[in-house]
């Protein structure tokens, strides 16, 4: 059974069939790749897949279990997390604190435990706070715990977000345009990252325009058009199907 | 300041001092001002309680509440109801109190509830239909049954009593006289305290972390894995349980309660309170409640001043009042719009251009 199955899930608003009867699955510790053209639908799944949206017909399952129509916060505790492409930080807090709040799904201090601050709430407050700093240290933002993240430049907020979704500790993790906005070299470094994650054993579903990124990083490959997926399969074999050149690498190579 | 510096360097004496000075201070107003000004700080601190509750709901949740008022209104007749002639009921004070806070809580959610998926302006309106409901109620529930005794409000209402030591009347302890005034002092500072740790704990809490990733950005506290409608109920509830219990105490203190004391006008004073001293930062939340409350008080002599120098009174210390108050709120927001004492975070908030903040900004609008 794959990690993640979506079936034939279909999203409208109005008349617009944003999502049309899409169907695919991420499998264990695979790394997997979401393109298509601007407006294709790929932000949609990701909304649909995560409970900010609700979907119009179909399913969607992490480990066997429904998932599509629950809360955002039911769906993490799952283990499946995201980011989002318009980078969605707690801007006045700090990049520690955002982290740290990742962690709620994953503790469980009460009101009175908080208030009366026993041994446990303690214990796991400082379990938290070491947590989002390795956390941090792992995106390579060890030193800046204390900035703001409405302080951090472009690229590290990306990587921030990161971190504050692995603190949630997903089995999942789905990217939305994880390296928008960043110079080649920094593309490079984070897909060294992606792999790396991978082999902590974080399966990565992942959107992203860079063509020759997702080539060279995932395991497989779906192409969106119009809400419809055009194409799945191993990134050669998509890169060479004639449907996916016409909707979209066609348009490159023209 | 160098004085202040002298001062945080030295916290234990700082706060040997500051605890000798609350100590003392019903004695050094009664005496420097007059016996009348004991029972306005005994007012400053109700409205500090109330204002760290409203605290809990507009400053770190982030949900403005204009309804606040209705929660202090069911704290205070609910303790008249039990422990007034008006049921006949007299139960002691300790088991009102906590009785008083845990409705007012209850109904926090049941407010709650519903306003769920409203925002900003939106939960305001919500909220203040909700305190003028709640006022309504108690002006007309003294018919067919007379349940609030209506406009008229109830009265005889306990005072706080320990068994045979009632707050009403003068006590002497090593011979000192302590009045009905000293006594609730004393009794409203240890509130205040209890409220004060509490929500300095929550704040710095996994709660308190939750309620701060929702004000910031709902649906991200979502997908973080943050149960918002029920850490939103949390913040209603526990904001509410502070008012009731300040109903309570209000209610044993005044002996008297009618509906006239929770209109709309406290609610907004309670919300100009944080506001002025520093939304969601307990000492700033704590000043602008002394301020709101001492100030008025202290206008009153202008009218008094005018008599002395023009012979008549030719502006109306209230209507005075209003004016300054409107003018100070004005100035506020123009020129300190995170508070007198703000919190770190809402100030960087307010004045995002002190930081270096642009580069982000640029990549805000795609999505
Ligand atoms: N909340 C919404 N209400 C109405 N229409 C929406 C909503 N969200 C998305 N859409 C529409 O659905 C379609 C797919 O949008 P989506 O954001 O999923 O595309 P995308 O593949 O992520 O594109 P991009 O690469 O530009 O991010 C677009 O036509 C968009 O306008
Ligand atoms: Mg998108």
């Amino acid at each position: 059974m794959a990690l993640l199955e979506v079936e034939c899930v279909t999203k409208r608003f109005g008349g617009l069939a944003a999502l049309d009867a899409v169907s695919l699955s991420v499998r264990q510790g695979e790394i997997y790749g979401l393109i298509g053209p601007n407006g294709a639908g790929k932000t949609t799944l990701f909304n649909c897949m995560t409970g900010l949206y609700s979907v119009t017909g179909g399913q969607v399952r992490l480990d066997g279990k429904a998932i599509h129509n629950r809360k955002p916060h039911e769906i993490v505790r799952q283990g499946f997390a995201r980011t989002f492409q318009n980078i969605r930080l707690f801007p006045n807090m700090t990049a520690l604190e955002n982290v740290m709040v990742g962690r709620h799904v994953r503790s469980r201090a009460s009101v009175l435990g908080a208030v009366l601050r026993d041994k446990r709430t303690r214990a796991e407050e400082a379990a938290i706070r070491e947590r989002a700093q390795e956390l941090l240290h792992f995106v390579g933002l060890g030193r800046k715990g204390r900035a703001l993240a409405s302080h951090l430049a472009y690229g590290e907020q990306r990587r921030l977000e990161i971190a504050r979704a692995l603190a949630t500790e997903p089995r999942l993790l789905a990217l939305d345009e994880p390296v928008a906005g960043m110079n080649p070299t920094e593309r490079r470094q984070m897909a060294d990252f992606f792999r790396k994650l991978r082999d902590t054993g974080v399966s990565l579903l992942l959107i992203e325009h860079d063509v020759k990124l997702v080539m060279g990083l995932c395991d497989r490959v779906a192409v969106l058009d119009y809400g419809k997926k055009i194409a799945e399969g191993a990134p050669e074999a998509v890169q060479r199907d004639p449907a996916v050149i016409a909707a979209y690498l066609g348009v490159e190579a023209a | 300041m160098p004085v202040i510096k002298f001062f945080r360097q030295r916290p234990q004496l700082t706060l040997l001092l500051l605890a000798v000075l609350l100590a003392v201070l019903p004695f050094l107003v009664g005496a420097g001002l007059g016996k009348s000004w004991i029972r306005v700080l005994d007012f400053a601190l109700l409205y500090v309680l109330l204002a760290l509750g409203l605290n809990i709901v507009v400053g770190y949740a982030g949900l403005l509440d204009l309804g606040y008022i209705a929660f202090y209104a069911l704290g205070a007749y609910l303790y008249a109801w039990l422990a007034s002639p008006h049921f006949g009921l007299h139960l002691p004070f300790w088991a009102v109190l906590p009785i008083g806070a845990l409705l007012a809580g209850l109904f926090g959610v049941l407010l709650g509830a519903p306003t769920l998926r409203l925002r900003g302006d939106y939960l305001a309106i919500v909220t203040l239909g909700f305190g003028e409901i709640i006022r309504i109620f108690m002006n007309n529930l003294n018919a067919p049954v007379n349940i609030t005794n209506g406009p008229q409000g109830m009265n005889l209402i306990d005072p706080i009593a320990f068994g045979d030591f009632t707050f009403k009347g003068t006590h002497h302890f090593f011979g000192i006289a302590f009045s009905s005034a000293h006594l609730y002092y004393y009794l409203f500072l240890g509130f205040v305290l209890l409220a004060m740790l509490i929500a300095l704990r929550l704040q710095d809490s996994r709660i308190g972390r939750a309620w701060a990733a929702i004000r910031e950005d709902e649906v991200a506290a979502a997908a973080m894995g943050i149960n918002t409608r029920n850490v939103k109920l949390l913040a209603f509830a526990m904001g509410a349980t502070f008012g009731g219990l300040a109903g309570g105490l209000f209610a044993a203190f005044q002996g008297f309660i009618s509906p006239e004391s929770f209109g709309l006008m406290e609610s907004i004073m309670i919300l100009c309170m944080i506001v002025l001293g520093g939304m969601g930062n307990i000492p700033g939340v704590i000043l602008g409640a002394v301020l709101l409350t001492v100030l008025p008080e202290a206008l009153r002599y202008l009218g008094d001043a005018q008599r002395a120098l023009l012979g008549h009174v030719a502006l109306d210390p209230a209507d005075l009042r209003m004016l300054l108050f409107g003018v100070a709120l004005i100035l506020m927001m123009l020129f300190r719009p995170e508070g007198l004492l703000p919190s770190r975070r809402r100030q960087r908030e307010l004045h995002p251009e002190d930081g270096p903040g642009e580069q982000a900004s640029l990549y805000d609008s795609r999505g």
